[in-house]
């Protein structure tokens, strides 16, 4: 394969190389997470995470398994850098993204380290493109906290259901409420719009729900605007647990089956907009 | 009020809905005892629609005693409970209208497939009633076809096509679209379809006519009369009164009035020669093409048989019947001798109720 080969004398310059031979795998979970322009990477022997956030309120995570990578290889502990996303998802659909069966393109992502570009080799059909994006200092991601000894309440979905109600939302509501409760409504979504309110109820028992764990009555009310990007993460997936810790703090985890049905995980952190009295 | 909509009537109810969108912004509701009807009006009131869907439509029908009810609501909001047909045909089991008079609030509960529940609480309005009069039995022409015939015939002319002209012998009707000005006419192209009797169903000409319609606002009309695949029966008179489309089965009926331009409007576009200008019209709504398409809005009270209509319910005061007349004002020689005419005035007569 050509990217190897050209690669091969500068192999000991990169603190981080990474291979792939459908780019896709990396440019699909990358796009669940694309509210923002700047990302930070951050790397280590257990693979890739891919970090952006949205005014201290809102986190998304990617996380791409090293097992993931046909070739994965990196000399530090912890390697970071942050980067223009929008640039990232260019540079790899460079060959235009079609998804003709047999046909991919595939990545050689290299970094020399603190102050070097992030090198991509993409190459389709024998066409071999090489992108140099000038990376930044990383900042430090926002800690949020959430740790599984604080969570109260935490259901598992199978995403299709979920999809249908945040596809319906009413976005003319300025939050999302979300109750959790081990009695009725059980789980239930509401919005406040200008038309009236309406609430997407999921009972426990139901068929779609996976894991019903709610061990108290709990309503958070988060921004709309801020949950919006989070669809993109949810059409992706298959599986999506929530959880809402003692503050009212949102962790929704989604479960996404890349094209070679090898499973990677986004997770979107979010603040609760107000302090709303728990029943 | 309290009905249960269950299985497929939940689709057909939809998508009289978002049929009824393309008329007006607010959807008229009021439950009465024949069934529950659902209006709509757009703002130049040159075009009514109405849905009546009877008690057996429903799986449970129940209705508030005594005191009528209405109200209305933006329709964007109640298209937003029905807003995916496909979903809904996959997965809404049922659907619960509850009216809460307390809080002004009217509920569209779905039970859907899974256990999900989707709750909708929207706010509405008191209104006035909304009734269009119009007999569509008197009328001369009477047309019914499979609504297939009547989608061929629009899908010929563009989508921002304002205005068509449906002329009839008696053996053919003739669809072609209108253009205002005559200079236009050299430049616009023209569209003429030519349909024989023998593709209706029922094609029956007293009066050899045309008739000068609003094309945009009966698409909603086509699209749900081909869904369901219901025949649409079409009736006209002359110029100037309202052509009605509508849609029956057992369990509901709906009806689309359009106002027509009227007759004089259309003399003055074909006479050529602009000297010669016709008489000044006894009525100041002959004069504006744009008028011809009328807005008389009264606000007499409703008298004849509903004389022991309940008087006017506490709350917003002075609530008057308003009557929607379509088509011009008939000039003082009105064939419409069994009602009287005093200036604007319009009254209802006993065979103006939109159910037939």
């Amino acid at each position: 394969m050509p990217l190897s080969t050209q690669s091969q004398g500068d192999a000991e310059q990169y603190v981080l190389v990474a291979c792939l031979d459908n780019a896709r795998n990396l440019s699909n979970i990358l796009k669940a997470i694309t509210f923002k322009d700047h990302a930070i990477f951050s790397a280590t022997p257990n693979g890739l995470k891919v970090t952006v956030e949205d005014s201290k309120c809102l986190q998304a995570n990617a996380f791409i398994q090293s097992e993931i990578f046909q070739e994965y290889t990196i000399k530090e502990d912890s390697v970071g850098f942050q980067v223009n996303l929008t640039v990232l998802l260019d540079c790899l659909n460079i060959f235009g993204g079609s998804t003709a069966p047999g046909v991919s393109t595939a990545l050689r992502m290299c970094y020399k380290g603190y102050g070097y570009p992030l090198t991509l080799f993409l190459e389709e059909g024998g066409v071999v493109t090489v992108c140099k994006i000038n990376t930044q200092e990383p900042e430090e991601p926002v800690d949020f906290e959430f740790c599984s000894t604080n969570v109260t309440n935490k259901v598992i979905l199978q995403s299709e259901s979920l999809k249908e109600a945040f596809s319906e939302l009413d976005m003319t509501s300025e939050v999302l409420q979300i109750t959790m409760s081990p009695s009725q409504p059980y789980f239930r979504l509401s919005t406040f719009g200008n038309s009236g309110n309406a609430h997407y109820d999921y009972p426990k028992d139901s068929d779609m729900m996976e894991l019903f764990k709610c061990t108290k009555t709990q309503t958070n009310r988060y921004k709309m605007s801020l949950l919006k990007p989070s669809t993109k993460a949810l059409a992706l997936s298959c599986k999506v647990s929530v959880r809402t810790d003692s503050r009212g703090f949102l962790s929704l985890q989604y479960l996404v089956r890349n094209d070679d049905g090898q499973i990677c995980f986004v997770e979107y952190y979010c603040c609760p907009d107000e302090e709303v009295a728990e029943d | 009020m309290d009905c249960v909509v269950t299985g497929g009537n939940v689709k057909v109810l939809a998508k009289a809905i978002h049929s009824l969108s393309r008329i007006g912004d607010e959807l008229y509701v009021e439950p009465q005892e024949d069934g529950l009807a659902l209006r709509s009006v757009n703002s130049s009131r040159s075009a009514y629609a109405c849905f009546l869907f009877a008690p057996l439509f429903f799986s449970r029908y129940t209705i508030p005693i005594g005191l009528a009810f209405r109200c209305k609501m933006a329709i964007k909001s109640v298209q937003a409970v029905f807003r995916s047909i496909a979903t809904l045909e996959k997965t809404v089991e049922k659907c619960h209208i509850e009216l809460d008079e307390q809080k002004n609030l009217l509920t569209f509960t779905l039970h859907c497939k899974h256990g999900l529940v989707k709750t909708h609480n929207l706010s509405f309005q008191d209104s006035e009633i909304l009734q269009a009069v119009f007999d569509k039995d008197s009328y001369s022409n009477v047309f019914r076809s499979h609504p297939r015939l009547l989608v061929d015939t629009v899908v010929h002319f563009p989508p921002s096509l304002e205005e068509v002209t449906v002329s009839v012998s008696d053996d053919r009707m003739w669809v072609k679209n209108h253009v205002e000005d005559e200079t236009d006419r050299s430049k616009a192209m023209l569209t003429e379809l030519c349909l024989a009797s023998d593709e209706f169903d029922h094609f029956s000409v007293q009066v050899q006519n045309s008739v000068t319609f609003c094309l945009k606002e009966l698409r909603g009309l086509l699209v749900f009369a081909e869904s369901t695949g219901l025949p649409i029966s079409m009736y006209f008179d002359e110029p100037g009164s309202p052509v009605v489309l509508s849609v029956t089965d057992s369990v509901l009926e709906g009806n689309f009035v359009l106002a027509t331009l009227s007759d004089d409007s259309n003399l003055r576009k074909n006479n050529t020669k602009r000297a010669c200008t016709p008489p000044p019209p006894p009525d100041d709504f002959m004069n504006d093409d744009m008028d011809s398409y009328l807005i008389a809005m009264d606000t007499s009270v409703m008298p004849g048989p509903s004389a022991s209509r309940p008087p006017s319910p506490p709350g917003p005061p002075n609530k008057k019947f308003c009557s929607l007349f379509f088509g011009s004002v008939l000039p003082p020689s009105s064939q419409m001798t069994t009602q009287p005419l005093t200036g604007q005035e319009v009254l209802a007569s006993d065979s103006e109720d939109d159910v037939q």
